[in-house]
């Protein structure tokens, strides 16, 4: 470590300061504490609301859990926070000044918010490396592509990342050799690589091992601090395994919110949700 | 600690050395037995054979772009001919000019004007007496309809088989544009009948020599143009996006640009290819722009192996090469051949030559040491 440059060693100084390290970093405004500011967002498919008037909002080194039962709205809450649905009505801040209603999807993951899909996407022709190496933070036009070459500062990252999501022995593989549940870790891994802010992360222990769910629990716990996590899962052990703070969602907008034990208790919840 | 360092050669040693033999080849030994040694000697290699080779290796420069393109991105393009075409048809009016008064009429026009009563060239011939305005509208006049058909159909998020049919319909519309002898390109004879190049006469053994060798040249420029390419992390953002688009952009790339800057450069390299086809074939016409042709392309690269730059030469080297033998032998039957051909390369062999040899070489590399591969597994 010791032999670093120094833009690295304030990289990773950055990493074990909780939260606030990274409150400086240009692009992102969060003075005011939130990361990420919904208010009323509204979406409707032909006539249905998959959200009505939905507000939310993320703290700076927050992890927060959604759960609610199918077709809450989970996942579109994730597509408008991405860029990939446009809400009809409402506002979504990033930080205090990035909209992001107006932005595309790149421009959104280059602002700072990565996304980890409820099914597994990963490059699967490329090696697990590769996958790292694509999702790193970097100068991500046409022509630097052309002339990137990894350097070691680079290399250091990507092998760390690797060690924390325990596939430095597969690093060769082709991404679409490794297990499900392996898949599962890439995929957080290349968000890590990213350096976001905010990560989202749509059911990360689906299909996964009780095993490997434990590990994940550990990794999340690990995360939380230095980034803002938004977890949604249906797996109720995982979430209690992490969750400080929860929100409910039930018929597009928030049913309930507090720490798992209000919310356990809170008699709507019971019914629509937890109850069954 | 460096886990898995990407390689940045572009070749190992057996690749340049495979390259530097075909260079040999094409730059010494076919000069020589076909310059050199006399026409009675049974090493003779005659006009026919150089200027089918030299066609040849213009279709592996196409099949190299459409390879680009389809192979590498996943955008199958059923329209490359079109591209091919205006790149031919470019330099194309730079040969007519050179005809200068010795067509039929013996007027310093090319026939087709003089035949539909034309007295002046018109706009689109503007400059086209001038080899270097010629050569820049090769690459300009691709390049351009690429960038702008491309950059409107990528950012609609026109996908898939959505896409391929546009490209169809595009080089079809331009098809029909040309047949009218309005467009001023020689309706549906097109172009033919050259005498020059560069004032020297085009016949002639030696200007052939010269096109052959630089038709080559190019092809393997093109070959290491497109290896750096695909080698780079900018190659690896294209097959990230022929695999997983969502994901790419998910990781802050815009893939808009990577398929508009990979789609401009295969129509780029496809008219280079025309300009350099059309002297050495001696003739343009419309139905170069023809559907079908377009299709053929993509055959010839899924018969070699989609996603490898050797596969693609290899597929438009051994298409092209049966058709000539075919076309001569039996006439009738090559376009049943090229159906049974494309059906049984997507039934049997998906990754193409290239992925049929691998096999082979694995289970050969598999019988002569089954205990290394037990152990590997």
């Amino acid at each position: 470590m010791s032999a670093m440059p120094p833009e690295t060693q304030r990289e990773s100084g950055d990493q074990e300061s909780p939260a606030y390290g990274r409150v400086a970093r240009p692009g992102v405004d969060t003075t005011h504490g939130a990361i990420l500011y919904l208010e009323d967002i509204t979406v409707s498919f032909d006539g249905f609301r998959a959200l009505n008037k939905l507000s939310l909002s993320i703290d700076v080194g927050e992890l927060r859990c959604i759960i609610g039962p199918n077709g809450a709205g989970k996942t579109t809450m994730m597509d408008v926070i991405t860029g990939k649905t446009r809400p009809d009505l409402g506002t979504a801040f990033f930080g205090q000044t990035i909209d992001l209603t107006r932005f595309t999807e790149a421009e959104i993951a280059h602002a700072g918010i990565g996304r980890k899909f409820q099914k597994p996407t990963v490059f699967e022709h490329h090696t697990v490396f590769e996958n790292l190496e694509l999702a790193m933070k970097t100068d991500k036009r046409v022509w630097p592509s052309l002339r990137a070459r990894l350097d070691s500062a680079q290399l250091d990252r990507i092998a760390a990342t690797l060690e924390l999501i325990h596939l430095a022995a597969q690093s060769t593989r082709p991404a679409g050799l490794l297990s499900h549940g392996q898949k599962q870790w890439l995929e957080i891994g290349m968000l890590l690589m990213q350096e976001p802010q905010l990560l989202l992360l749509d059911e990360p222990v689906a299909g996964m091992t009780d095993e490997e769910t434990e590990r994940t629990a550990e990794l999340c716990n690990k995360l939380a601090g230095q980034h803002s996590l938004v977890v949604v899962e249906h797996d109720m052990d995982f979430v209690n395994r992490i969750a400080r703070k929860v929100t409910v969602l039930h018929e597009g907008s928030v049913l309930a919110e507090g720490n798992m034990e209000t919310v356990q208790n809170d008699q709507r919840v019971v019914e629509v949700y937890l109850g069954r | 600690m460096t886990t898995a360092p990407l390689s940045n050669r572009l070749y190992g040693p057996r690749g340049w050395a495979c390259i530097a033999v075909f260079a040999v080849i094409l730059l010494v030994v076919f000069p020589v037995l076909n310059l050199v040694v006399t026409p009675d000697s049974p090493f003779h290699v005659s006009a026919y054979w150089i200027t089918l080779l030299g066609k040849i290796m213009c279709y592996m420069m196409v099949a190299l772009a459409m390879d680009l393109i389809w192979g590498y991105t996943g955008i199958l393009s059923l329209g490359h001919g079109l591209f091919f075409a205006l790149g031919g048809y470019s330099f194309g009016m730079y040969l007519m000019r050179q005809i200068g008064a010795d067509g039929q009429y013996r007027v310093n026009m090319p026939d087709f004007m003089v035949f539909l009563d034309w007295k002046e060239f018109p706009w689109q011939w503007t400059g086209s007496e001038h080899f270097w305005w010629c050569a820049l509208l090769v690459v300009l006049v691709p390049g351009l309809l690429a960038f702008v058909f491309g950059y409107f159909a990528f950012r609609s998020r026109v996908k898939g088989v959505y896409f391929s049919i546009i490209t169809q319909a595009l080089t079809y519309a331009a098809m029909l544009l040309f047949f009218r002898n309005n467009t001023g390109f020689g309706g549906n004879n097109g172009f033919t009948d050259f005498k020059r190049i560069l004032d020297y006469p085009i016949t002639t053994p030696q200007t052939r020599m010269v096109l052959f060798v630089i038709t080559g040249t190019v092809l393997v420029a093109m070959l290491l143009l497109a290896r750096v390419i695909v080698t780079s992390k900018l190659g690896r953002v294209l097959t990230a996006i022929r695999d997983a688009e969502s994901r790419v952009m998910f990781s802050g790339y815009n893939p808009l640009w990577y398929k508009l800057f990979i789609w401009t450069l295969s129509a780029v390299l496809c008219g280079i290819a025309g300009a350099l086809y059309v002297p050495q074939v001696g003739i343009i016409n419309p139905s170069e722009m023809s559907p079908a042709n377009s299709i053929e392309i993509a055959i010839w690269v899924a018969v070699g192996g989609r996603g490898t730059l050797i596969g693609a030469l290899l597929g438009a080297a051994i298409v092209n090469g049966a058709k000539s033998w075919f076309t001569m032998a039996f006439p009738e039957y090559w376009l049943f051949f090229l159906g049974l051909l494309f059906i049984g390369v997507t039934l049997f062999m998906p990754d193409g030559v290239v992925g049929l040899l691998g096999k082979i070489r694995n289970r050969f590399n598999a019988q002569r040491a089954p205990a290394a591969l037990e152990k590997a597994a």
